[in-house]
């Protein structure tokens, strides 16, 4: 069984503060903290999984910066067995169409059978380059993914949708399959993987490395325009309950009980 | 042209909340476009819906093929393919579902159209058709245009706007079903209800939720002592369910249950998109989130920036005491 897994390294913005840049285009991302997303890692530890169960090798491939590459070796620490990061200005990454034909491109000569990665990014949040990839390849796929089976040529493929309900699809291999959250238990890298991390190939590869022409997947090529981003106004109409920590719930607590609430 | 091409989504023989949400935001495209708005049902035996759908003044176009009983992402991918082809629509419109985000990025790649995926919003402006997106936790909005294309596609984010009330009949026209060949490469076999767990959230009067901010289950038996005290049952969002402090059948939000009750008690989540969507019904919302900024706030009627493990003890005990 052979795998490739697709993985991102964006800011964590749950609980930071952002801020848009004078260029109305990017946001100002100096104190946030990068790391792997989180759909990724699941993806990660799904193919470390697969391989564990069938034997054979994991390859990683991530567009990124230079920083990323702790990213991409503790990936390798959990047992993926090399990496390919693909560096290059030129790619329009607001457009998940444009991102996914990178990959593609940087994936058409390799044989594969499962092609895994998260089914959704923590910046953008498309959900959309894992299944455009599949269609630049021409090969199946499955999205939201949150069991897979593998059998004899074929994966078994169970699909969370709304409400908790499970669809289960079959697909013949090769397959992209795009890993939601939950699925698995991400494993902390041991430490003796961390080093045997540090010696796994890292190809780092840019557009023209690949052959791709950056005139096709660039802001040109796209097909839709980042005008510009804003912070949204949030009409909140909550009472804000200030104080010390123990006087907002000695507050709070008055609240829902004259309320009649509790 | 500029006619607005609506997919209604249904499932199990019902029609989803996002078909008639998108009911808010196809018209005004179509107005400003100089088009209609049509919308496609495919599936099998759709009388109900047709005529459901057709309650918003429009055309409903009913393919019914036995093909389509069950959602298949191959299948969809190409009868829409067929149907850009034959009806030339400026825009097709789906939900950013488990459905559409299952074919419409492959659609896009095939046809060579441009998607803009998961839209809160659309404008048609000065001969441009821009999106609102919502971004990085909830906390950016983007623009983001289409440039000129023969057809432009759009998914919109569930719940993102209130469904509109039913305004005139229109028609319901059968349409030849656009699937020619078999795409034999993935195949459905069968769905698999949610599991059902001790208690059922969806019934509760309190709940009590936490979410990322737990940090670990160690710090579970302080939520259990404030749900105790003010007799709640406990729920979490995704994360926390994810990492496997809150049972699967506890979740709330778009991939688990909406739960409506008297009181919600948000701990520690910062309140994505998805997990407001399954509770911002219940009567009264309470949040306690370290970030001031987390969305969370936005639904809530009561709300406390501070750190959940300085709040939650004190309130415990000042609830037993004021309760006695």
């Amino acid at each position: 069984m052979k795998s490739i897994v697709c993985i991102k390294y964006v800011p964590d913005t749950s609980e930071a503060e952002v801020k848009v840049n004078p260029d109305g285009k990017t946001v100002d991302d100096s104190r946030f903290s990068f790391d792997i997303n989180d759909a990724d890692n699941y993806a990660v530890e799904e193919s470390v999984l697969i391989k564990e169960d069938k034997g054979g090798e994991v390859d990683v491939l991530s567009i990124g910066p230079k920083q990323s590459e702790v990213m991409i070796r503790m990936a390798m620490a959990k047992g993926c067995d090399r990496a390919v990061r693909v560096e290059d200005d030129r790619i329009a990454d607001h457009d998940p169409l444009m991102v996914a034909k990178v990959l593609a491109g940087a994936i058409k000569d390799k044989e594969f059978d499962l092609i895994l990665t998260g089914c959704w990014a923590d910046d953008y949040g498309h959900m959309s380059t894992g299944v455009a990839l599949a269609e630049y390849l021409g090969v199946n796929h499955a999205s939201m993914v949150k069991k897979v089976e593998v059998l004899d040529g074929k994966v078994r493929a169970h699909r969370e949708l709304e409400g908790g309900l499970m669809e289960v699809v079959e697909l013949e291999l090769p397959a992209v399959l795009t890993i939601q959250t939950g699925i698995n238990e991400p494993r902390y890298a041991p430490i003796r993987g961390i080093r045997q991390a540090q010696k796994k190939e890292l190809n780092v590869v840019s557009l023209d490395d690949l052959g791709i022409d950056p005139a096709e997947v660039g802001s040109e090529a796209s097909q839709v325009v980042l005008e510009n981003l804003y912070i949204p106004e949030v009409e909140s109409a909550a009472e804000f309950i200030e104080g010390e920590p123990d006087e907002k719930a000695d507050k709070l607590a008055s609240i829902l009980v004259k309320g009649g609430l509790v | 042209m500029g006619d607005v091409l609506v997919l209604a989504e249904h499932r199990q023989g019902v029609l989803r909340d996002i078909s008639f949400e998108m009911m808010a935001i196809a018209p005004k495209i179509a107005e400003g476009m100089g088009g209609e708005v049509k919308v496609l049902l495919l599936g099998s035996g759709m009388d109900e819906m047709a005529k459901k759908m057709s309650e918003y003044g429009f055309k409903v176009l009913v393919a019914d093929d036995p093909v389509f009983e069950d959602f298949n992402a191959e299948k969809y991918q190409k009868a829409l393919s067929a149907l850009i082809d034959e009806l030339k629509p400026a825009l097709l419109m789906t939900g950013q579902t488990a459905q559409g985000v299952d074919f419409m990025p492959a659609l896009a790649v095939e046809k060579k159209l441009p998607l803009i995926a998961e839209a809160v919003d659309l404008h048609y402006e000065d001969g441009a058709l821009k999106a609102t997106r919502n971004i990085y936790s909830g906390k950016v909005n983007a623009t983001v245009a289409f440039k000129p294309a023969d057809t432009c596609l759009v998914t919109i984010r569930e719940g993102a706007v209130e469904a509109p009330e039913p305004a005139a009949a229109g028609e319901v026209e059968k349409i030849e079903s656009p699937f020619k060949e078999d795409v034999p490469y993935r195949k459905f076999v069968e769905y698999i209800e949610a599991e059902v767990g001790d208690v059922d959230i969806t019934q509760s009067e309190i709940l009590v939720s936490v979410g990322r901010g737990l940090k670990e289950d160690k710090n579970l038996p302080a939520i259990e002592d404030l749900a105790k005290a003010i007799k709640a049952d406990i729920s979490g969002s995704r994360a926390a369910t994810d990492a496997g402090w809150i049972p699967h059948d506890r979740q709330v939000g778009t991939s688990g249950k909406t739960v409506k009750p008297k009181l919600y008690i948000a701990l520690g989540i910062s309140g994505a998109f998805q997990h407001l969507a399954g509770m911002k019904g219940a009567k009264t919302i309470v949040a306690v989130n370290k970030d001031p900024e987390a969305p969370i706030f936005a639904v809530a009627d009561y709300a406390i920036v501070d750190d959940m493990f300085k709040v939650v003890p004190a309130l415990t005990e000042k609830l037993k005491e004021l309760k006695g």
